[in-house]
């Protein structure tokens, strides 16, 4: 089936994200986004889409069933909220990339700025190069795999999200340590890795990180 | 003997608490302190400057449009009294489900809170607001599709700046699931929205709310009152359709006693603020292309409501008060109350997860005592003596619609509330700072 494309340098945003939540599957191509807004935000079916160019803030959002392929750049929280399908981001991503997302697998081939993952509960976020400041903050659930270096407070008051980073770390935030990677995890990794693209990366070459669990009762030596 | 008051009683007590245990006091319900609130406003019936109408059977409007600004579908409520946003988890799922039915009885909205939707919420709320929390907490597409409005939260009047607790004892298998987090540690919610860092960004993140509801919701943003008129002004600058303004007498299911006192302004200070802040903006009182403003923090009685309407608010929200409608602080768990270091009228410790009246709890037992149909219909008749109380005064100051009412009605019988409110003084012009 021919894909339905979408000229958004001629057609209101509001208008083809409308048309693609009406959508029940299919395969669409979104042209010329210019650094729009929101784009192709709130897809609920199983749909094909490629965008064709960076994209502003809110790339996918909240998106569920659909694989979307951004041709780009994205801008802040690409897949922010993700539920469920994909998201592939050819190109880098800016802060707080796959934000609180519950599900789905998040690919960015190029680096992600701060927040990336932050309080991700359940998604699966593959970064091809390194991520900033902040990443994992609160994380709950999920696994964020890092090819490259992380910025300063990886995993700050993380909850039992899973990190993988084969490059530096900066720093890493409260409560959150090394963990030995054990089969279970070397398996999981390769799982990613493979999903992701990166067939030829060695899971050995990875370090796990995750909560150390000091924070998760109060008492007067853990406020802050 | 001559008690100090600087080191009081209550004083004395936290010292000596917090050197026994080392660790500060976590509680619910709103500032305890005494604060300038509306009952220091009266209002000035009509006499022979002012036509009153007949105080039972002449038409008083209750009702008030919230968000039409840009939503294609927005909220209609028979009253001008909301449910304020109210977590499951800190309250149990059968005083959510109460909360709905009694609102829904009297044509009014109600609202979920950090942890998400539940059905039985959702079931029994003809009008249900959406929260959309710094948390996330349960955040699910599906579940702002399904909701009549969505209420973007800043924060809340118990605690500008700081984000939400629900301490170990709380968090059941059904708790953790909804919030994706392990059964039985202390949680602490995000403070920070995870994906937005200013007003600009909000302005973003409202257009990503409207394009993935198709521009049908209507979106409000909530703030703790603390700088109100900047805060209103940004918000409105940033897309809402209706600002919610809780002020620092707003409850809360467990903070730090030392943030409730201490942080963010009382209501009746807030609302002049807010008031200002949509009248320079062209968007007070507008109608549909208006920003309809929702007062929070202290609210109990008709009055209250009137005075928060004169002031300019479109509609207030209760929380404190819709629990003690649902049977809250009741003397008939007193027993129990004073077993647990408090009493009926005192018991404020929501965090702590043994509430007789089962409504703060996610005991099964102790939730099992609060019948969600006796308590919709507790609320409703509450809801119901709120709205006549507020039509009574309205009509006593001529006006045909509570929303018709103005701060031209009021005066101050303090000082301090007359600078706060912006009214006159009793018996004088003097509005102190204008």
């Amino acid at each position: 089936m021919d894909a339905m494309t979408f000229d958004l340098g001629a057609e209101r945003l509001r208008d083809v994200n409308r048309t693609l939540h009406r959508l029940k599957n299919g395969r669409a191509r979104l042209k010329n986004p210019n650094g729009k807004h929101s784009v192709a935000a709130g897809l609920r079916s199983p749909l094909s889409v490629v965008v064709n160019g960076h994209c502003g803030y809110y790339a996918a959002g909240m998106n569920q069933l659909a694989d979307v392929i951004i041709e780009g750049n994205a801008g802040v929280g690409v897949a922010e909220n993700m539920m469920s399908g994909s998201v592939r981001v050819h190109g880098n991503a800016s802060q707080s990339a796959g934000a609180t997302a519950h599900g789905g697998l998040l690919v960015i081939t190029g680096d992600a700025a701060a927040r990336c993952g932050i309080s991700m509960k359940g998604a699966d976020i593959v970064v091809g190069g390194s991520i900033g400041h902040m990443s994992a903050f609160m994380a709950q659930a999920g696994r964020l795999v890092v090819r490259g270096d992380a910025g300063e407070a990886l995993g700050d008051s993380i909850y039992e999200a899973r990190l993988y980073v084969r490059g530096k770390v900066a720093s890493l935030g409260a409560d959150c340590i090394a963990k030995d990677m054990l089969a279970e995890h070397h398996t999981e990794l390769r799982d990613l890795l493979d999903r992701a693209g990166f067939p030829d990366d060695d899971t050995a070459d990875y370090t796990r990180y995750g909560s150390a669990r000091q924070l998760y009762h109060f008492n007067a030596g853990n406020e802050y | 003997m001559r008690e100090s008051a600087t080191f009081n009683r209550n004083a004395i007590a936290e010292i000596q608490r917090a050197a026994r245990t080392g660790v500060y006091d976590i509680r619910g319900w709103g500032a305890k302190r005494p604060l300038p609130h509306f009952d220091d406003l009266l209002f000035l019936g009509a006499s022979m400057s002012r036509y009153p109408l007949e105080g039972y059977r002449e038409s008083c409007g209750t009702d008030v449009v919230l968000g039409g600004r840009n939503a294609s579908s927005p909220i209609h409520i028979d009253i001008p009294v909301t449910i304020a946003g109210m977590s499951f988890g800190a309250l149990s799922a059968q005083a959510k489900e109460a909360l709905g039915r009694g609102a829904s009885a009297m044509g009014t909205s109600t609202t979920t809170g950090d942890g998400g939707m539940t059905p039985e919420e959702r079931g029994q709320s003809q009008h249900l607001v959406y929260q959309y929390l710094p948390s996330r907490y349960g955040m699910n597409p599906d579940d702002l599709r399904r909701a009549d409005a969505i209420e973007i939260v800043l924060g809340q009047g118990a605690k500008p700046g700081g984000g939400g607790m629900l301490l170990g004892q709380k968090i059941n298998s059904r708790v953790a699931k909804m919030r994706t987090l392990p059964e039985g540690i202390d949680q602490r919610s995000a403070c920070r929205h995870p994906d937005w860092t200013g007003p600009d960004d909000l302005t973003i993140k409202i257009q990503e709310l409207r394009e993935i509801t198709d521009w049908e919701k209507p979106i409000y943003v909530k703030v703790g009152a603390s700088r109100t008129y900047y805060d209103v002004k940004l918000a409105v600058h940033a897309g809402a359709d209706v600002v919610v303004v809780d002020g620092m007498q707003g409850g809360t299911a467990a903070t730090q006693d030392v943030f409730i006192e201490n942080v963010g302004i009382p209501t009746l200070a807030a609302i002049p603020q807010a008031v200002q802040a949509l009248q320079e903006l062209g968007v007070h009182r507008q109608g549909a292309t208006g920003v309809q403003l929702i007062v929070s923090g202290g609210i109990r009685t008709g009055a209250d409501v009137a005075k928060a309407l004169a002031l300019g608010a479109d509609a207030v929200a209760i929380g404190t008060a819709a629990l003690i409608a649902l049977g809250d602080n009741d003397p008939r768990w007193n027993a129990e109350y004073e077993a647990l270091g408090s009493a009926a009228g005192f018991y404020d410790d929501f965090q702590d997860g043994r509430d007789p009246a089962g409504i703060t709890t996610q005991d099964p037992a102790l939730a099992a005592r609060l019948d969600p149909i006796e308590g919709g219909r507790r609320l409703a008749n509450y809801l119901r003596v709120l709205t006549m109380e507020a039509q009574t005064i309205a009509r006593a100051c001529g006006k045909a619609h509570v929303t018709h009412l103005e701060p031209e009605d009021l005066v101050a019988i303090t000082i301090e509330a007359a600078a706060m409110a912006r009214v006159p003084l009793a018996g004088t012009s003097w509005i102190p700072g204008s």
